[in-house]
């Protein structure tokens, strides 16, 4: 098979903004990609991932060009050009977007390079991707085969020891302005997986207490729990924010819910204490004019980035090692995905054969020790023809050219699992 | 004898102040150990100096611009290694080391000739005001040290770009402590110097407060610190908003020291 065929089409923090990423990222409506994506013709399997960082479309298709535009369209929902759209996506093919999906699962590519999220996020795009029964004998393979890989940097490398991940940075920055964070009261906003993360970092530091707001009561009260602490409203959200110190908020709401007009009067009740605002929401949570007021703190996504960029000598280090795996494991899926067409199939089903056949002939002949060589060339032969007769039909089963274009990928399947062929690759 | 322990103590502080540059920008723990033992030996020579120059002078070195200048340098390293004692401020000493270094070449270049002493400063008083309002100085000063490390790490902070002082700082509530920290101990000294000197000042000039300008510049110093103070225990003044006032306090007590001598004048002019 052509490794050209697949392709990945994707935004992520370094090429588009928060504003133009959040506008990707289908927050409403779950179910729009997979909808609109199948209709795209051409485009044979595809799996769509959307993170806080990152939108991406992993697809393959026999027309790759044509099916890229289509899908482009469809991520701007027209909003730009093609062309303009361009300036902040990023378009990978063949073996580099093989190489792309690879590091993107390693945490390569991460915001934060080595965040342990970023895998967790990638496998339930697949299970989401799999259920709705988008995803082929290619893409199958190749997310299985990115799990491995980012499991196997994991395991080899340093990469994720520092524990690092967007609540990370932002403890770090809790502690540059309060020093100590034991007596300060943290609240989250919204209950997310990142949101809990950030809560279990700082109760690690020793925070008083933690307040979880949101807008099911209920999954904020359940959250609560976890962390000993207490449940609120959404709607007590400003009047508890008198008593907070550090807020993470990450809900899904489209629009602001906190202005700069709603913690300007509550800072002198606050007598002037800082006040460390976290935005982790896409689309954004927090008033961006906050920054603005004095003694508030705000740090949307993108610069959380930049705290993390100071101790990263140290991971880039790692990073080189697993840049390597990377490649090597890139190289032995484009092996892999040559060997998917008919002829080195058929090659490779003659080789193992006559392997078998060789080392049999090998141990059984020096036993034999009375025969002459013209016998024992008979027997060369006639194990020759025995192998070539059971081979036959198989083989002309693999070559029959009938087959839509589906069915030859899953003979081909069969067949080479039938044969054991992949054993080396598949682990 | 004493101008030569003079230049050896002056030498000492540059090297400590290089040490701590040097501290700074590698952030290895061995040069800060190194350091801080310099300016502890640099602190000891200075007392030195200090005792052999009240020796040879037969009174309190403290009537000339050079004496001044030279025991504000004193106190502001003692007050700094007092506080270092007590509370760890991390790369305080990069800040207050070039200051005190930069008050010794001050001191260097004024003259050292000792004066007999004017009559009007025969008195007990002398040592007490002197050395309290210098001291008060010396606080104030480390205050502003603060205040500038506050300032340049709430910049990052605010600005969101994390270079050369976010990683080094301390953060900020523990510079907003300290600023409280050095207010708390500069400003009753600073109190208290004004009382001594009005007493002073009643008996031998016969009045409490007469305006001369150094008296008047005290004031004005005594009451910006006492409305920052003012401000932080009533409404929470702090962080950003006391640092410039902590800076533009030790500006009108810098004024008072020098300013007032060299422009203003007035009966304190003979002493720095």
């Amino acid at each position: 098979m052509s490794a050209e065929k697949i392709m990945i089409l994707g935004v992520n923090h370094k090429t588009a903004p928060v504003e133009i990423r959040e506008r990707l990222a289908f927050t409403n409506d779950p179910g729009t990609p997979y909808r609109e994506l199948t209709v795209i013709p051409g485009c044979e399997e595809f799996c769509f991932l959307s993170t806080c960082n990152r939108v991406e479309v992993l697809f393959v298709s026999s027309t790759p060009e044509e099916t890229e535009r289509k899908i482009r369209d469809f991520l701007f929902n027209k909003s730009m050009s093609y062309e303009e759209a361009g300036r902040y996506v990023y378009l990978h093919q063949g073996e580099a977007a093989i190489q792309h999906l690879f590091r993107v699962g390693a945490s390569l590519d991460s915001m934060i390079v080595g965040e342990p999220q970023i895998l967790g996020q990638l496998k339930q795009a697949y299970r989401d991707a799999s259920e709705q029964n988008v995803t082929g004998m290619i893409l199958n393979r190749l997310l299985h085969k990115a799990f491995s890989v980012a499991k196997r940097i994991r395991t080899e490398t340093e990469i994720g020891s520092s524990a690092v991940s967007i609540s990370y940075a932002a403890v770090e920055l809790a502690k540059k302005i309060f020093g100590n964070l034991k007596n300060k009261r943290a609240m989250l906003v919204g209950a997310g997986e990142m949101a809990e993360l950030a809560a279990q970092h700082l109760m690690n530091q020793g925070v008083a207490e933690v307040i979880v707001a949101n807008r099911t009561f209920e999954r904020a009260v359940n959250l609560a729990r976890c962390f000993n602490g207490k449940a609120v409203s959404l709607d007590e959200l400003i009047p508890q924010l008198e008593y907070v110190d550090i807020l993470i908020s990450s809900t899904g709401s489209p629009d602001i819910i906190l202005h700069s007009s709603d913690v300007k009067p509550l800072m002198r009740q606050r007598r002037n204490r800082p006040l460390l605002l976290i935005d982790i929401a896409v689309p954004r949570d927090l008033d961006p004019k906050l920054n603005g007021l004095e003694n508030v703190y705000l740090y949307g996504i993108d610069d959380l980035n930049n705290v993390v960029d100071i101790n990263k000598a140290e991971r880039d280090k790692e990073a080189v090692r697993a840049e390597r795996i990377v490649t090597e494991e890139t190289l032995k899926f484009m092996l892999w995905l040559g060997s998917m067409e008919v002829t080195p199939t058929i090659v490779a089903i003659r080789e193992k054969a006559d392997t078998i056949r060789k080392a049999e002939l090998e141990r059984t002949l020096p036993g034999l020790s009375s025969l002459s060589d013209k016998e024992k060339q008979a027997i060369e032969k006639m194990t020759s023809a025995m192998m070539n007769k059971i081979l036959h039909h198989p083989i002309v089963f693999l070559k029959k050219e009938d087959d839509s274009h589906k069915d030859k990928k899953v003979k081909l399947v069969l067949i080479r699992k039938f044969f054991n062929l992949d054993s080396e690759n598949s682990d | 004898m004493g101008y030569l322990l003079f230049q050896i103590t002056l030498f000492a502080y540059i090297l400590a102040s290089a040490a701590y540059m040097v501290y700074f920008w590698s952030q290895r723990k061995k040069v800060r150990t190194t350091a801080r033992g310099i300016l502890i030996g640099s602190g000891l020579l200075h007392t030195v100096y200090l005792i052999v120059r009240f020796i040879e002078a037969g009174h309190t070195p403290l009537t000339n611009h050079h004496e001044a200048v030279s025991f504000f340098a004193w106190s502001l390293t003692w007050g700094y290694l007092s506080f270092h004692w007590r509370y760890n401020v991390r790369n305080f000493g990069s800040f207050v080391s070039p200051l005190i270094t930069t008050l010794m070449l001050i001191a260097t270049f004024s003259s050292r000739e000792i004066m007999p002493l004017p009559p009007a400063l025969k008195s007990a008083w002398l040592p007490v005001h002197a050395s309290i309002a210098i001291m008060a100085n010396g606080f104030l000063a480390l205050a502003f040290c603060g205040g500038i490390m506050y300032l340049l790490q709430e910049r990052e902070l605010k600005k969101k770009r994390f270079g050369l002082f976010y990683t080094r700082l301390p953060s900020l509530e523990a510079l907003d402590n300290l600023n409280n920290h050095c207010l708390a101990v500069g400003f009753p000294l600073l109190t208290l110097g004004i009382i001594t000197g009005s007493i002073w000042a009643k008996q031998t000039w016969g009045a409490y407060w007469q305006w001369d300008p150094k008296e008047t510049w005290s004031l004005i110093t005594w009451f910006l610190y006492a409305g920052l103070l003012h401000q932080r225990f009533t409404v929470g003044w702090r962080g950003r908003r006391a640092a410039i006032m902590t800076i533009i306090g030790f500006s009108a007590a810098m004024f008072t020291l020098w300013g007032v001598t060299y422009l203003l004048g007035g009966i304190h002019s003979y002493v720095g």
